[in-house]
């Protein structure tokens, strides 16, 4: 891999995420959503209330960044696929594994910009209280490891299908799975549980929020983020032998 | 520059190349040239390394399609049909983009892409978002993009439909000016762009390669030994005429031609063979006290060559 290409595909990919609404959609629905969960906590009567950002990691706040992660993907392969980009994009002299990468780079840029944004929360509750730092720096990498995997999803399937909807639907339901994955463990037998559990995303941030970076919770983000892009550079290989 | 050996590629059930070889030396514009869903695009898609041959082997600058993949893209430029290029961008970005993806140095990314833009006659567009584009444009700035790099092979899938007749012209300028120095492979279905722009023409239909050669060369093998006879309307009625020339040796066919003047009745003579039947007819129509205005080898173009080879015709 020639980390110049992916640059020049992130470049061109990041850029037209600002020319187009969906960024911007996207960031200000996240940072409302967002605001409105870590506000509520603060300051309304009957809340926590407590000086932490308890609320701005809960499940509910992460759901909605599930929801938010393919709809930033969606268009990355899809579109090209869609309007034929796909063939003077494959015909420049930049491998597929190069494309995939630069363009998952590029949906992380924006996803960056917006936790970015929600850094005014800590510092809200810093001037307020005085909050435990290791949870909030825990948490914040543990969002930034989760949702890197939830857009390696997207971008997989969004390199599936030639469509933006069906590369939405396809990635927020793969994302959905394993986001839900802890909670339906009771129906399966004892044996798979414990991989189940293990393939949950859950499983894997509760460690991380409180402030314990563990390598193996680590590891299990970047190989299911590895394993995506590897599979989506396949499928663009895929065109070469395609029948039809 | 380009070399393609028994190329095969099937979709399905569907053959859509079927054992196709042809060589192009550097510094050649070579005419694709076959009807619709003749196989083309899908050759074209090969050379580009876009779709991999089902079997045979394409070489670009001696290297190859499926094991260097990456080298042969590094050589090419290519405009797909449809011109498929972003539209929420400028001209410019655009160019950028693809410049700084082909590797084009920092210090030569700015002269080259003026060049580039002035050469496509997109100087006035540079900071138009593509979208905006009237189609004539949108198709200079697929040309662009394929020469900005300065490629030695130049693969143009259709590079003038949707453009009126003077962009035609204009982008056969551009073409031919690089094809001077680079090997250029354009697709059309309009003959008489061929003739005004290729070296050479390759016709292939349903698959398979039917024709090789320069557009003077086929026109000539395809050519037979028919003739045009015009003669003074006066004293020559045109069944007589009709009666008189088919009977001559060698003569197969009699038809009227069109085009004729005032007082000249136009026959087309069929001839079969290679023998010249023009002494005979002249004698023929002398004696019969005939005028004869008009004696000619009958003009065939690449026109008639596409349909006979084509259709069968």
């Amino acid at each position: 891999m020639n980390p110049k290409n992916i640059w020049v595909i992130f470049k061109k990919d990041f850029r037209s995420y600002f020319n187009s609404p969906i960024a911007y959609i996207v960031v200000v629905a996240y940072l409302l959503i967002s605001g409105f969960l870590f506000f509520n906590q603060l300051l309304i009567p009957g809340g926590m209330q407590e000086a932490s950002l308890r609320a701005f990691f809960s499940g509910l706040s992460r759901f909605f960044l599930i929801i938010f992660s393919p709809a930033i993907t969606m268009r990355l392969i899809a579109e090209e696929k869609g309007s034929g980009t796909i063939e003077l994009l494959s015909t420049l002299p930049v491998s597929d594994l190069e494309v995939v990468v630069g363009k998952f780079l590029a949906a992380m840029g924006l996803v960056l910009v917006a936790l970015g944004l929600t850094v005014t929360y800590p510092i809200t509750v810093s001037l307020i209280g005085s909050p435990d730092l290791g949870p909030i720096v825990g948490g914040y990498v543990g969002l930034v490891l989760m949702i890197g995997a939830s857009v390696a999803l997207g971008v997989m399937a969004s390199s599936w299908v030639n469509s933006q909807i069906a590369a939405f639907i396809l990635g927020f339901f793969l994302c959905l799975v394993f986001f839900l994955l802890h909670m339906v463990l009771p129906f399966f037998p004892d044996s798979m549980v414990g991989i189940l559990e293990y393939l949950s995303f859950d499983f894997h941030f509760q460690g991380v929020e409180r402030g314990v970076l563990d390598s193996r919770n680590i590891l299990y983000y970047l190989s299911l983020i590895v394993f995506c892009l590897i599979v989506a550079s396949e499928s663009l290989q895929r065109r070469k032998w395609a029948t039809a | 520059m380009i070399s393609v050996q028994d190329i095969r590629k099937s979709y399905g059930s569907l053959q859509a190349l079927d054992r196709v070889s042809f060589e192009v030396p550097a510094g050649q514009i070579l005419g694709f040239l076959g009807p619709n869903g003749a196989g083309k695009t899908t050759m074209m898609k090969i050379l580009t390394t876009f779709i991999s041959p089902t079997a045979g082997t394409a070489k670009v600058a001696g290297y190859d399609v499926l094991d260097d993949s990456l080298e042969v893209r590094r050589r090419l430029g290519y405009l797909p049909e449809q011109c498929p290029i972003y539209d929420d961008v400028t001209v410019y970005e655009y160019l950028e983009y693809v410049a700084e993806a082909r590797d084009l140095p920092a210090d030569r990314l700015q002269q080259r892409l003026y060049r580039t833009l002035e050469l496509c006659g997109l100087t006035g567009r540079v900071d138009q978002i593509i979208g905006t584009l009237s189609k004539g444009y949108r198709q200079r700035v697929g040309l662009a993009q394929a020469m900005i790099h300065e490629p030695d092979v130049l693969i143009l899938d259709e590079p003038t439909s949707g453009l009126d007749p003077n962009q035609i012209v204009e982008i056969r300028e551009v073409i031919k000016r690089i094809g001077r120095e680079k090997t250029v492979i354009l697709s059309t279905h309009i003959l008489s762009e061929v003739q005004a722009t290729c070296d050479r023409v390759v016709i292939i239909n349903q698959g398979r390669l039917i024709a090789d050669g320069t557009p003077d060369d086929l026109v000539r093998q395809m050519g037979s030994n028919d003739l045009v006879v015009g003669l003074k309307r006066s004293g020559c009625k045109l069944e007589e005429a009709r009666e008189l020339l088919g009977k001559l040796p060698g003569v197969v066919s009699v038809g009227e031609q069109r085009g004729e003047e005032e007082g000249t009745l136009l026959l087309r003579l069929g001839v079969g063979g290679k023998q010249d039947v023009r002494p005979e007819l002249f004698r023929a129509v002398v004696e019969r006290g005939w005028v004869l205005l008009e004696l000619r080898r009958a003009e065939h173009n690449l026109e008639d060559v596409f349909r006979q080879l084509t259709t069968g015709k």
